[in-house]
Parts: structure tokens; sequence; C-alpha cells
């Protein structure tokens, strides 16, 4: 199978793309696949077809719906008593507290403002819930800043908020990691083949996206876009943005400095962590996705890790972009289509969806196993917390290759 | 003989040349080489101190002082006059570019040297990799690292890191090797020089400002710690502690007096005050220590150290077997006893090996190798204090081109093959080099 089309060679996003009977790669609209996956039009994809989007897709990938999963997951966890959803003495998720205080807007605007007032001198951050690539977001410190949905909220208890209005409020974290004195967040690439069982591959090359301005968490740069959100996007447009390096660092760079300043142990630790958020998203949207067996998704995955070493979920991205900033970003991107496309079609052959979605370990390029249900299953569900707690039971599933050899799947 | 000869001809003649250009850049520019800066600047720069990578002042009109080519053109120049026509039957046969008939180290010797690195002794770089269990090698070497931290045991520490330093050690033991221990009142020293800097501007710091904004702000490596360059090596032209490296080393510390008193000595100081004029990449000797070290007067002491012991001797002209000159007839000789076919054909092309090694070696492999590969082989230079090694990969990172190497035709041709150099394992090169080539 060729990849590189003139259609989609070197631009874009993933938005669609649809295998076909004699193997070549078709570039489908947003609409398209919208069609394709509507229950009007009566469309039906055949054995040999496949598409790089779950149909629901935005359970995991809208922030708003993003956070209800997971409160959803937790819950249910917890009301089955499973050790994953315990808490300690102030009340905190000990394993599953990695997305921030969130609230929905205007529908939770009353609880939003409980919170608020408990700690008036934090910070939020306002995201639009449909938008990407940094549109719309802003900061705030005070209620008056956000009248605007408390006014809706209270006056009409009927009027159906569109969705390009719905915003989410989260508790900004304000004591993010520095590198440099710099702000970064990671950018991470998930590829799922199935949900149910879950199958989903971590891309060994993510990278470090840095501000260009030094950070500050003074009230007065609260506008200051530069300071605040990583967005090649937004920091492109800034005065030191350099075309060079793009302001990207590879993780294994992360990696090395992390060890060689803070330790081995803490390090690892921390790439742990972040792999167990990743998976425990995806387990907590699993249930509600249409696990179609036409689909395969690529996720890019946005974390942020504050000044405790500790990584905070903070969205993911369905179509994560594809174009390049710089000539190392040109070649990772190429690749990692190039991998993607290796596992969810094996051999270059023409697909057939009823295949069991388990590719041979040689084809795997740069991704690596996180986590394969079928597998972890076959070796009993109790080894879950006893690995959680931190007793490395060795490689299940695949043993990871990255600098400092961490074993991605050391817990199930 | 040669040390006398070395510093009259080579050395004195070369510092004068360096001295002209940056006097005339100072005339040109109508710049003082220091001044004092008015208050208000002051409490600008100090307020600034953290982010000097941001709002630059124009820098267009400054060059560096010189750049590595020009240093090459200097050492091929260079002539011993005492030469007689018995001396060193072999040295007549030396095709390359260095005509001084140093004496360097053939492989016997170096393997005698660097024994650690053999092919039966275990090693960070190799034994460390994914395919070999820790059990092998990595976890026994981790616990002696800690022991020899934990005992504070300089000496152990110097023999452990041949062998390579774990990542989460490496700060710790350089600098129990280099003697750094961040007491108050090295602290404090620092700050003074800070404070130096906040009351004087200097035309070097001109300088440096363009070498970094030249090289490590454009490297995907470096460019995050771009603000740390600027407090280390504004700091460093201000040290004159500094000054007393030049008591071992054959250059002299370039001299500027007082206006108006050219010529007499007690109106004569350094210049600038470390003794030290940067080139062209001279910025990159630090940026790999930022990785080590995030705390600015730690930073700056290790750095300090590593540049009094190590790096000055990289562009200062001596007959010591770890200075430039050495260390290019070194590779020169490696390259053209162990590889005459790759060396010959090279030269034919008018391609001749030094001039594309010799950058690298000038800067340690700085922003050439992907940094954990240079802390590993910063780590030998730590291990068996020289800087010989540098030679040693150069010629080893020949070696294993040689084949691409062999077809292409011109300088530029050899210079496309061997640009790229961050994707190299460095300690297979050197073992494989070293140990493992049939000489």
């Amino acid at each position: 199978m060729k990849i590189g089309t003139s259609t989609e060679s070197g631009g874009g996003s993933f938005i669609g793309l649809l295998s076909t009977i004699n193997g070549t790669l078709n570039r489908m609209s947003v609409q398209t696949i919208r069609n394709v996956f509507s229950v009007e039009t009566g469309y039906r994809l055949s054995d040999d077809q496949i598409v790089n989007h779950f149909p629901n897709h935005y359970e995991l990938t809208r922030k708003d719906l993003m956070v209800k999963n997971i409160k959803r997951y937790r819950k249910e966890l917890e009301k089955e008593g499973s050790p994953l959803a315990e808490k300690d003495e102030n009340g905190k998720y000990l394993y599953l507290d990695f997305v921030p205080v969130t609230y929905m807007l205007p529908a939770d605007y009353n609880l939003f403002v409980e919170e608020f007032r408990k700690s008036p001198s934090s910070t939020w951050i306002m995201k639009p819930c449909g938008k990407a690539q940094g549109k719309g977001i802003f900061l705030i410190n005070k209620l008056s800043q956000i009248k605007k949905w408390s006014r809706d909220s209270k006056t009409s208890s009927f009027v159906t908020q569109s969705t390009k209005e719905a915003y989410v409020i989260s508790l900004y974290i304000n004591n993010p990691l520095l590198i440099g004195g710099r702000k970064f967040d990671l950018r991470l690439y998930v590829l799922v083949s199935t949900y149910r069982p879950l199958r989903c591959y971590m891309y060994k090359l993510g990278f470090c996206r840095f501000c260009t301005v030094k950070y500050s968490p003074s009230t007065s740069e609260l506008d200051n876009m530069f300071v605040h959100l990583t967005n090649v996007a937004i920091q492109k447009h800034g005065e030191d943005y350099n075309h060079i390096h793009g302001g990207k660092w590879t993780v294994s760079n992360l990696r090395l400095y992390l060890e060689s300043t803070r330790g081995k142990e803490v390090t690892g630790k921390l790439f742990d962590e972040i792999h167990w958020i990743i998976v425990q998203s995806l387990k907590a949207v699993a249930p509600v996705m249409n696990n179609d067996k036409h689909c395969f998704e690529c996720y890019g995955y946005d974390i942020i890790i504050d000044d405790k070493l500790k990584p905070w979920l903070i969205e993911v991205n369905a179509s994560p972009s594809l174009t390049s900033s710089t000539a190392n970003d040109r070649i990772l991107k190429y690749n990692l289509i190039n991998d993607t496309l290796n596992i969810a079609v094996p051999n270059g052959e023409i697909p057939d969806c009823k295949w069991n979605k388990s590719p041979p370990k040689e084809v795997l390029g740069n991704y690596e196993i996180l986590y394969d249900e079928e597998l972890a299953q076959g070796d009993g569900a109790d080894r879950e917390l006893r690995s959680r707690q931190g007793q490395s039971l060795g490689p299940k599933g695949g043993r990871s290759r990255d600098l400092g050899r961490t074993v991605l799947t050391t817990w199930k | 003989m040669t040390l006398t000869v070395l510093r009259s001809t080579g050395q004195g003649s070369w510092e004068k040349r360096i001295l002209k250009s940056l006097n005339s850049m100072c005339t040109e520019l109508s710049i003082p080489l220091a001044r004092k800066r008015p208050v208000g600047e002051q409490k600008e720069l100090l307020s600034k101190w953290n982010e000097m990578g941001t709002d630059e002042p124009d820098l267009s009109l400054f060059r560096p002082v010189y750049a590595p080519k020009d240093f090459l053109e200097v050492l091929i120049n260079l002539r011993n006059p005492n030469y007689e026509n018995g001396d060193s039957l072999s040295f007549r046969t030396h095709l390359g570019l260095i005509q001084v008939p140093l004496k360097v180290k053939d492989i016997p010797e170096l393997k005698e040297f660097f024994v650690e690195l053999g092919l039966t002794t275990g090693q960070l770089g190799i034994d460390d990799s994914t395919q070999v269990p820790p059990e092998l090698f990595e976890n026994e070497h981790v616990r002696i690292g800690q022991k020899v931290l934990a005992e504070q045991d300089g000496a152990a520490a110097q023999q452990y890191i041949r062998q390579g330093s774990p990542t989460a050690l490496r700060a710790d033991l350089w600098a129990l090797i280099l003697n750094i221990s961040s007491q108050p009142e090295d602290i404090l020293y620092y700050e003074q020089l800070k404070t130096n800097v906040i009351q004087h501007d200097l035309l070097v710091d001109s300088l440096i400002y363009k070498d970094v904004k030249l090289t490590a702000s454009n490297d995907d490596y470096y460019f995050v710690f771009e603000d740390y360059l600027y407090q280390v090596l504004l700091c460093f032209s201000r040290d004159t502690s500094v000054l007393g490296h030049f008591a071992y080393n054959s250059a002299s510390p370039p001299k500027s007096y007082i206006r108006g008193k050219l010529g007499l000595e007690e109106y004569a100081v350094f210049y600038p005050p470390n003794g030290v004029i940067p080139f062209h990449g001279f910025s990159m000797y630090v940026a790999p220590l930022c990785f080590l070290y995030h705390e600015p007067s730690k930073l700056y002491q290790i750095f300090r150290e590593m540049y009094v012991r190590f790096f000055f001797r990289l562009h200062s002209i001596s007959s010591h077997p770890s200075g430039i000159v050495s260390l290019c007839l070194l590779f020169e000789t490696l390259l053209q006893t162990y590889l005459p076919q790759l060396f010959y054909h090279l030269r034919e092309i008018g391609a001749q090996p030094l001039r594309i090694s010799f950058k690298w070696m000038v800067r340690a492999f700085s922003g050439y190798l992907a940094t954990d590969q240079l802390l590993l082989l910063w780590d030998r230079i730590l291990g068996y204090n020289s800087l010989e090694i540098l030679a040693v990969l150069a010629a080893a990172v020949f070696a294993f081109r040689a084949v691409n190497l062999m077809e292409v035709t011109s300088l530029a041709a050899a210079e496309a093959v061997l640009a790229d150099l961050s994707t190299l394992k460095v300690m297979p090169l050197l073992q494989i080099f070293l140990f493992a080539t049939v000489t």
C-alpha cells in the first residue's frame, strides 16, 4: 500500500482516509465521514474498507465528553469497590486523579461557583468544547470574567445551547514543570485498533512543545497566550519562534534531562504514570465507543507535567496535526503515518476487517504495545492492583524498547 | 624546544591577530571595549537576568572574532625552523596538513592507554543497550557508582567513569572528579560576578550574544537553555581567576591599555578580564552541561573547571598531548597509518580529512553528536584526563563511513557524507576502531 498520494502528502490532518478495493487511499472530507457513519444514509462499509476514525470518537476527543466519561468511569469503579478507585484522606482519587477539576458551562455553573469560592485566588482556564489549536481559550481569575455564562443559565432554563458555545472550565495548572524557565507540554501519539478488547499502541517518538516566552504565573500575564498556551499554532506567531527547531524537544531529550537532574526512579515513575493515564482514559470510554470493526484511530494526547512530576491529561485530539513545522517534524510525521498504516492494514494487502487485529511484532515500527486487553486478561485480572502498587511483573504484551527501557505494561 | 618555538612563532602571532581583529571591530563600530552602565540600564538588566535571550540588542554589525577554520589555517602554517634533515624520517612521509613533528600515540599505545574500553570490559553506551539484560553489567555498575559517590572518592570516581556514567549519577560524579562542591563562598563569588556584569558592559558581551544566537539557539537539543548560557558566559568573561590557567597554557592573555597609555605596563589590563576571547561556537562548550546542572552557580563552576582543565587546550597552540595541534596530528597519523587508501583518496580529491574533522575536535563534538552520546564521550575525557579520545573518535567516524567516502569526488561531497553525526553511537565506534580492527 502506498502512502503519500498527491491528495494527502504533506498537508492537512488525518481527517479521513478510506482504503478501498483496489488498494487506493481516498481522502474523505469531514462531511463524507459523517455520511459514512450516519444512520440516515444507510451506508454500510464493506469488509475491505477501513476508516481511520471511530464513529463516536468525540466521547474521548471532545473536552466535555472526555471529562464526563472519566467521571462516570471512576464512579463505576468506586461502586464496584475496585481498589483502583481508592481515595486518600482528602477524598482525592489515588490512582485516577489525572484530569484537573473541570466543570461544563453553562450547565454546571453553580457547582463551579461553589468550587471557585473555596479558593478564590485560583486561576481557571476556559476552553470551548469543540475547537482546536488553542482557539478561543482564555484564563480567568475572577467570576466577573465569565458572567456571560451565568446570565444565560439563570435566565433561560430551557434554552438549548448550541454545542459551539459550550465551554469547559478547568482548574489551571499554574505550577507546570519548567525547563529553561519555560512551560511545555507533551504530545504523544496513541493508536487504537479496537476498543473491545482494548488494544492500543504508543508511538515512541513523541515530543515536547515549548513556549517561546518565559513562564510567569503573575496575574499581569494571564492574557499573554505566548506564556501559557503551548500550541504550535499559537507559538509560531511569537516574536522568538524559531523555524529550525520549532520549539520542540524529543521525549528522549526530556527523559535524559529528567534522569540527569531528578534521578532515574522518579523519571521512570513519571513515564509509567503517563502510560497509565492514557490507558485509563481509553478504558473509560471503551464501553460507550462504537467498536466498529472497520475502524482504527490515531489520537494526539496532550499531557502537562507539573513541578511535582505529576502528569495531567489535558485533552485528546482525534485529528492531530500532520503538517510539519520543521525538517525533523516532517520525518516524524511521515514515519507516524507509515507505521500507523502498517499496523492498521497488515502486509500492505487489501484489508479485511474481520482479521484479528494482532499485527506481528515486526511491523510495529516506532510503535510499542501500550495495552493489550486480551493478553492482559490471559494472566488474571487481580494482578492489576499488585503491579499498580509497584511490583514489577516483567513484560507482557510486548517489551518496550525506548530509552531507559521502561516496560510499558508492568501493570494490567 | 618545540614549546618555545611554538610559543614564539605560532601562539604569539595568533594572539596578535586576534587582538587586532577585536580592536578594529571596536574602532569600526565606535564601541568601547568596556564601559560602565548607567543606573537605569543596570536595573533593567537585573530584572531581565533570567531571560536575556529575548529582547536582544542589534547584533548585525558584530562578527565572531574568529571561527575554527581561521584557526586551522594558522595551525597548518606552523613550522619548526629548527627542523633538521636527519630528524624523524617517518615524519617526512606525513601527508597531512600538520607539519609539526610532535610525538603522538599509535594504536598499540592507545589500546594500552584506553584499556578499559576494551572488548572484554563492560561499557555504558554499549552494554546498557536494550538487548542486553541489565543483570549482566548495568545493575552492578550503577551500584558501584552509588558506592563511589557515597564515599566521595574522587580517584575511584575517575577510574569508574572510564566505563561511562549512569545518567542519574553523572552530575554528581563529574562534580566529584572536578572537585566542585558548591560552598556558600562559591555561590557568593558567582553573585559578585553577576554584579560585575550588571555594572559593566563589555564588547565581548555582544560577541557572546551573537555566538549563542548563531549556535545554541538554533540547536535542537540546547535551545531550551539559551538563557543559562548568557548567565554563565557573561560571568565567565569577567572572572579573573581564570587567568590562573595561563600559568600552564603556552598562551598569554590579551592585554589592553587604558586610553592614552598605550605601552605603559602599569596601565595594562587583561581584556577581557578572564583573558579568553570567545570564538564562533564557544557557547557550545557550556550547552551540554545544562542537561546536568540547573542551578546557575553550580553550572558556572562546573563549566569553568572544565574550561581550565580541558577546553582551553582546544583553541591554543601548544605541544601538550591534549593540545589541539597534537590532536590534529594524532588524527591524521591514525588515518594515514591505518586507513591509507581512504586517506590518499581524500587527499587526491582535495578533501584533506582534517579540514572536515577539525571543527568536531575544537568543539569536543558538542553540537555534532546527540547529547546522550556526547555525555558518554565527555565521561571518558574526565576518566582519562585527556582529550586524545576526540582524535580517536574522529578517526573512527571516518573509518565507519569509509565505504561512502571512497566514492566521493569532491570536498563538498565528503562534507555531505560526514554532515550528520547525530545518529552515531560513540562507544561501539571507538571500541571497533581501537580493538576490533585488523591493523
